[in-house]
Formats: C-alpha cells, structure tokens, sequence
C-alpha cells in the first residue's frame, strides 16, 4: 500500500477541492489516519472504493468518538513591557481545544489484502451543527454502524437510507455514549454501595435499604 | 426461487394482503432476544427489519470506567460462546496500543485456546441450525456431548468453563497445569471420529439438502460492498480470512486451507463450518507438536495501573464468526478513552433482508441460524 | 435411493442409543444431585478470605490495602479499614479490614481480585449452592462468613496453597534470622552531641 502522502496526493488530484489532512497516531501501532472535510467525504470514498490501486472495497469498522471542550492551560512567552522595559515574561494562557464529534472508519481492500486505511470526519460542533455525510451508499457495511453512532452520539447522517436508532428503543432522547451524558437516576438501591451510587442511593431511601 | 427487490415484491402484492408478523423477542429460534419485523404476502417474506438492542449492556461505556485490566472479563460476555477469542483480540490491540510483545508460549497457548473456541463454536452452530429446522435436539446434543469435553479442557486451566478471563495483554494469565496437553492431544485425535459421524448423520439427510440447497444466496459483491465476514463470506466463495492476510500472532507458521464455498447458499455455510473444523484440527495438530517452554508473561507489561501513550489501536482477529476487531484510543490515563467493539454478528445483520427476499417464513428461520449470530455481540 | 441419507442417519442415532447401554462415552449425564462431579483444582466460583491458625478474625491474612476492592471490575468488594493494627505472620504490625463485605450477586468470579492481591488474602473458592430466599441481605457475605481456614484453601488449590505456604515459612525463617542478628549485634555507644554553633 502507498504512502499517506503518496495517497494525500492521488485523492487531491482525484476529487478537486477535497481537503485531506493527516493526523498522527502517538501509540506505537503506528496507525495515521486520514481527515477529510465534509463536503467532498462521499466522492474521496468513492475513489478509494473504486481506485484500481487501492480497491477498498471493504468498510471494516465506522465508530464515533466525543471530543469535548477541553481548557488547557500553558505557560507561554510573551513579550511585555514592564518598568519601562521590554522583557519576555512567561505567563498562563488559556487556550480551548475545539468541540467536535467525529466518524473513524477503518478501510480494508479484500481483493488487494491490504489495509487498513483510516479516514475521519468531523462535525463542526457538538450542540447544533451535527451532520456528516454518510458513506453508506459507497460502502454497505456502514448501514447498521452509522445507525449506532447516530443512536449513542448524535451524528446526522446525510443520505443514509434508514436513520433512526437502533439499539436504544425509539423513544429515547438523550445520546448515551457522549462524555457529559448524564445516568437516569431511578436506581435500585445496592447493598454494596460505592461513592457516587451511594450518593443517589442515599437520595431516594435516605433511612437505609429498601424492604 | 430468484429475489426480487423489495419495492418489486411490495408492489405485486395488493397491500391489504401483506401481513406484519414480528418474530418477536421472545422466540426459540432467533438465537437470543432479536426481533425481526417481517412483511408477508402469503407465505412470501416481502420486507423484513432486523430489530435488536434488547441485551444492550453499553460495555463501551463500562469500559471507559474500568482499567485496562477490569474490562477483559467484560470481554468474555460479549461473544459469550467463544469467550476466549474475544479475550484474544481484546489483548492484541491493548498490546498494539501499548506497544508489548507476548512471548511464543504465549502465543502458541493462544492459538491452540483459539482453535478449540473455533471448534465449540461451530459444533454449537451446526447443532442449533439443525434444531432450528425441527431435528428437535438430537445433532445438538452430539454436538454438546463434544463440547462439554473441550469446556472441561477450559475449566482445567482457566477456571470457568465459558468466561474464562484468562488472555492478558502481554500473554497468559497462568501457565497450563500438568497433563493439560496430553488431554488435548487425545481430544484432537478422537474428534475427526466425531465428526465423522456427524457428517453421517446430517450431511446426505435428504431433509436438510431440500431446506437449505438456493436457500438464501448471498452474492459475492454484496457480501464483500455490506461488510460480511468469517464463514459466511467464505461460503459466497470469496477468500478472505484473516488469519491468512494478517497472519497475527503465530498463524503464518501454520500450514492449513481455507474452504471456500461456491453458491453462497445455507448449505455451502453450514459445509464450510464442518470443513472449517477440519482445518482447525490440523492446525491443533501442528501447535500441540511445537509448542516450546518458556515465559508466558511480557516481562515490561504492567497489569495494574497500565497508562498506554496517548494514541489509537485497532486490532482484530479471524474470530469463529468474522472479523472482532477492537478499537482503543487512550489518552495517557489508566482507563481508555474510546474503546469500540467491532461486531461481527451486528454486520453480518446487514444482509438478512437481502437474502430472505422472496423466501418462505420457514426458510427466515433457517437463513437466520446459517448467519451465526449471538446477541451479546450484536448488542454489547 | 432416495431416502439413503436418512436412513445413515437414522443408523447413527441407532448406534448412539444402542451404544448408550453398554459404553461410557455415550452415556454422558451425570444424575445431579445424587452424583456430582469432581471440582477441578483451578474452578473458582467466589471469592473467599483465607485464614491462618485456629480463629478466623485475628488470622486473617487480609491488610485492608483496597487493591482488590480498586481492581473489581463490578466494584462488588467493599471494604472499610480498622484503626486497630494487628500482628501478621512475620511479625510486623499490619492494618486490618473492619467491614469486608462482598456482594456475591453481581460478583462475577472473573477472580482479578486474586490475581492482584499481594498478600495472598482472597482466594477463589468452589462452592455453588449458594441460593438464598433473602435476595439482599442474604448474598451480601460479610467478613465472618467468607473467612475460611489455610486448610481448606489446602484442600481446594492443592499445587498453589503449597507453594504459599513453602513462601510463607521460609519469608518467616528470613524474618526470625534477621531479627535475631539485630539483637545479637553488639550496642552501639552513644553519639557525642553537635558542638553548638
């Protein structure tokens, strides 16, 4: 399999206008993946899918993960003048990573056996602007998946043909799996309670366990 | 009988004739609490939704509560009949992600735990396909009776019969007990009798041919575009299996075939299973031969308190029904940032509608049992 | 013919029935509860705490460090510590767990608890008769009830309670010789004190 640099190139040149980023994986498994951005996901996929080269004719895995807000604080040089004199002080600086949901597919090519190839999208926010289009026109085996990411995430997918949940039952509001999801707190009571279920526990049978 | 696209069936069917069944949670045959929404003309399945997420545990979420450590036993429940190649796959991405290397004992240890899920797996599979078409019990009792000793091998060394916890990221949990590896040599040697008989028993039974023969045909570029894997895809005749591609572990030592299946329907499937029984036998045969002595513990791997560098993984193996594959990203903290199942009986789903199109309601039952799904995988 | 393939069938199952009578393979279910099987050594089914000596509380090899109550995948330990110290088998004063109590309802005998901890204090026991009608209170096993004798970890886990026990004389052999040359060692005399500033 080529490169990612050499594969930045051929999806550049394939399908104009795609901005294709690379990220890098600290872990040693050595696994980089590929950002695409919204608008020109569906025709780099198609490419991928029908590239005679690379033939990823096989979408193994579509997961989504919940980046939210997160402050960092740093300490960074700036130039100010103090007394009258220009020195370099070191101050803290808050800085805020942006908030976004993000779809990982992980691509296999069953007629080359070769693989896999990474490829993200990522939404422009977590509260409103939740869309992405769906790739399950290109690759089937997205259906069902893009249905749970929808379902425990949020993500709307664009173009899929049957949205809707499919292992929370239909009525359900909240998304599960995102980070500041919050437990429904009608809880049986434990007799081996543990810090924050004895807190809830202590909160609905205040005089000790239930008859 | 040729299939038809849905809208096809839809239209020809007067719509006050098209009855709604659900073939509902509670049901003998849909191998656990599954749902399937089907649309019927007659006797013809017109439509069919796949409705599931009665066993959903959100183990994704758990785990992001518990350490590295804590979510293997976790792991154990989500396949529940073959626990150990969930274990496995589970190990090997921690392992990737951790960046330790489990020494050959171990690996050999593994394969040899591997084979024989492989082998409770589909002895299991071809027992319940047949008692879904009425054999009310008999083949899958044989098949249990053989499984019963492969569990009793578990229980002697791992301590459970079916969770049996006992990959760790970096090797074994425990070395195997004296006797252990007579025992097993003497299963490998008695069980090509049992299959054998098995075959006697089922494969000329004029009565299964007639159920399963054109009975849900899976094309080869649908099985491949929707994802399918394992056996299933095997039997639509296209060759892919993992332990041939990535050839992890210590797979690429073994010399063993890969069955292929050429119609892609449920008997093509159910062959592959007991052919595929075959292959692990020998590949036994081989581990059992040179297995060598040693540690089975990674030295550097820390099972308390393991903190991965910040970064993602994504392991995956030939398991008894496709491809389980795990998907970590940590974050440099104790317990996982994202950890995601792969589920191979949830994709292998992708496909039920396409192939019971214009099928009996008889033949659903059976098409559904060839795929090999457990819900435990399908829902986490 | 038609029909051959049901009829090797219907031969097997025959075989099988006939087979059933006379040969022990065939005939495979054990009549629980007037038969049962033998335990293997490694089968764990939950946990116990394991004592040394003739009383279970001041025995108890358990040190309250709440490893394994951190390590429980379901967090079904819960342990709470004693401001009273005790003696262990060395010699050196240890904590020890006032409150252990662990909820054998949602225990899932996944045995990482024995894995982790570093006294060799819990052990995964056999026992699986353990059914109750009071559904609380009656699978939620305090200290009392899982402290059970060396001995009969010896009878359960015959290869590994050996090997602890072997460990545990010879650390207390190394422990009695090393204080015994402390107290064989001459006294030493008294520093001269600082010489003020």
């Amino acid at each position: 399999m080529e490169t990612l640099e050499q594969l930045k190139t051929r999806i550049v040149a394939a399908a104009p206008g795609a901005q294709v980023e690379i990220i890098p994986n600290g872990s040693p498994a050595n696994q980089p993946s590929l950002l695409l951005d919204r608008d020109h996901a569906r025709a780099v996929a198609q490419f991928l899918r029908d590239d005679s080269a690379l033939a990823f004719d096989y979408a193994s895995n579509a997961t989504g993960v919940d980046w939210p807000e997160k402050i960092i604080k740093e300490k960074i040089k700036v130039k100010k003048t103090v007394d009258g004199v220009e020195k370099e002080v070191e101050e803290m600086c808050e800085r805020k990573t942006p908030a976004y949901l993000e779809a990982v597919y992980h691509l296999y090519s069953m007629r080359l056996k070769h693989g896999p190839l990474i490829v993200r999208l990522r939404t422009e926010n977590r509260t409103d602007r939740v869309s992405l289009p769906s790739l399950t026109p290109v690759w089937r085996s997205c259906e069902f998946q893009e249905r749970e990411i929808f379902d425990l995430y949020g993500i709307v997918f664009e173009g899929h043909p049957d949205l809707r949940r499919i292992l929370m039952w239909p009525e359900f509001t909240d998304f599960p799996m995102r980070k500041d999801y919050v437990e429904a707190d009608d809880y049986e009571y434990e007799p081996t309670p543990h810090d924050d279920i004895l807190a809830k526990a202590k909160k609905h049978f205040p005089a000790g366990a239930p008859v | 009988m040729a299939t038809a696209s849905p809208t096809e069936l839809a239209a020809s069917a007067p719509p006050s004739q098209i009855m709604e069944v659900a073939m509902g949670p509670q049901h003998p045959s849909t191998h656990g609490v599954f749902r399937m929404d089907v649309s019927l003309d007659g006797e013809t399945v017109v439509k069919l939704k796949p409705v599931f997420g009665y066993l959903h545990r959100n183990h994704e979420k758990i785990a992001e509560k518990c350490s590295y450590l804590g979510s293997i036993p976790y792991t154990d429940r989500l396949d529940y009949i073959c626990s150990l190649t969930n274990n496995w796959a589970y190990a090997m991405t921690v392992e990737k992600l951790a960046g330790l290397v489990p020494p050959e004992r171990a690996e050999y240890i593994r394969v040899i735990l591997s084979e024989l899920t492989r082998l409770i797996n589909h002895s299991a599979l071809a027992g319940f396909l047949l008692q879904d078409m009425g054999a009310l019990g008999t083949p899958l009792m044989y098949a249990f009776r053989e499984r019963e000793k492969i569990l009793d091998l578990f229980e002697s060394l791992t301590g459970a019969r079916m969770m049996c916890n006992y990959m760790r990221f970096g090797g074994c949990r425990c070395d195997l007990p004296p006797g252990w590896i007579e025992q097993v040599r003497r299963l490998v040697s008695d069980f090509p009798k049992f299959l054998d008989e098995f075959e006697a028993l089922l494969t000329g039974n004029e009565i299964l041919q007639a159920r399963t023969e054109g009975v849900g045909v899976l094309p080869a570029p649908l099985a491949v575009n929707a994802g399918v894997t394992g056996p299933m895809l095997r039997a639509s005749g296209v060759n892919y299996d993992i332990r041939k591609v990535d050839q992890y572990g210590v797979y690429g030592r073994f010399q063993f075939r890969v069955p292929l299946g050429e119609r892609g329907d449920v008997f093509d499937r159910y062959m592959i299973r007991i052919l595929e029984m075959r292959e692990s036998l020998k590949i036994l045969e081989q581990a059992l031969r040179d297995i060598p002595g040693g540690p089975i513990m990674d030295p550097k791997a820390k099972l308390r308190n393991l903190r991965p560098k910040a970064g993602e993984a994504y392991g995956r193996i030939e398991g008894p029904k496709g491809e389980l594959g795990f998907y970590l990203i940590s974050d440099g903290g104790p317990n996982p940032y994202r950890y995601r199942v792969r589920p191979p009986s949830l994709i292998n789903l992708t496909v039920l509608e396409d192939m019971c199109l214009g099928q009996t309601i008889a033949d659903v039952v059976v098409i559904l049992g060839s795929i090999d799904i457990v819900l435990g995988e399908v829902d986490r | 013919m038609n029909g051959a393939g049901i009829i090797k069938g219907m031969i097997e199952t025959a075989r099988n029935f006939a087979g059933s009578y006379h040969d022990e393979a065939r005939l495979t279910t054990v009549q629980y509860p007037e038969e049962k099987l033998a335990p293997v050594e490694n089968a764990r089914t939950i946990p116990f705490l394991v004592y040394d000596g003739a009383e279970a509380l001041p025995g108890l090899r358990c040190t309250a460090c709440m490893i394994c109550e951190k390590e429980c995948p379901p967090q079904c330990i819960y342990i709470v510590k004693d401001t009273v110290k005790k003696p262990d088998f060395v010699g050196k004063m240890q904590m020890q767990p006032k409150v252990f109590d662990i909820d054998i309802s949602v225990c899932m005998s996944c045995g990482i608890c024995v894995e982790v901890c570093p006294f060799d204090a819990i052990k995964m026991d056999q026992v699986f008769e353990l059914s109750t009608g009071d559904r609380f209170g009656g699978l939620l096993l305090n200290k009392t009830q899982l402290a059970k004798p060396n001995d009969y970890f010896n009878k359960l886990h015959k290869t590994e309670a050996a090997e602890i026990d072997l460990r545990r004389v010879e650390e207390k052999q190394k422990a009695e010789a090393a204080a015994a040359a402390k107290a064989a060692a001459p006294a030493k005399p008294p520093m001269a004190p600082p010489p003020a500033p």
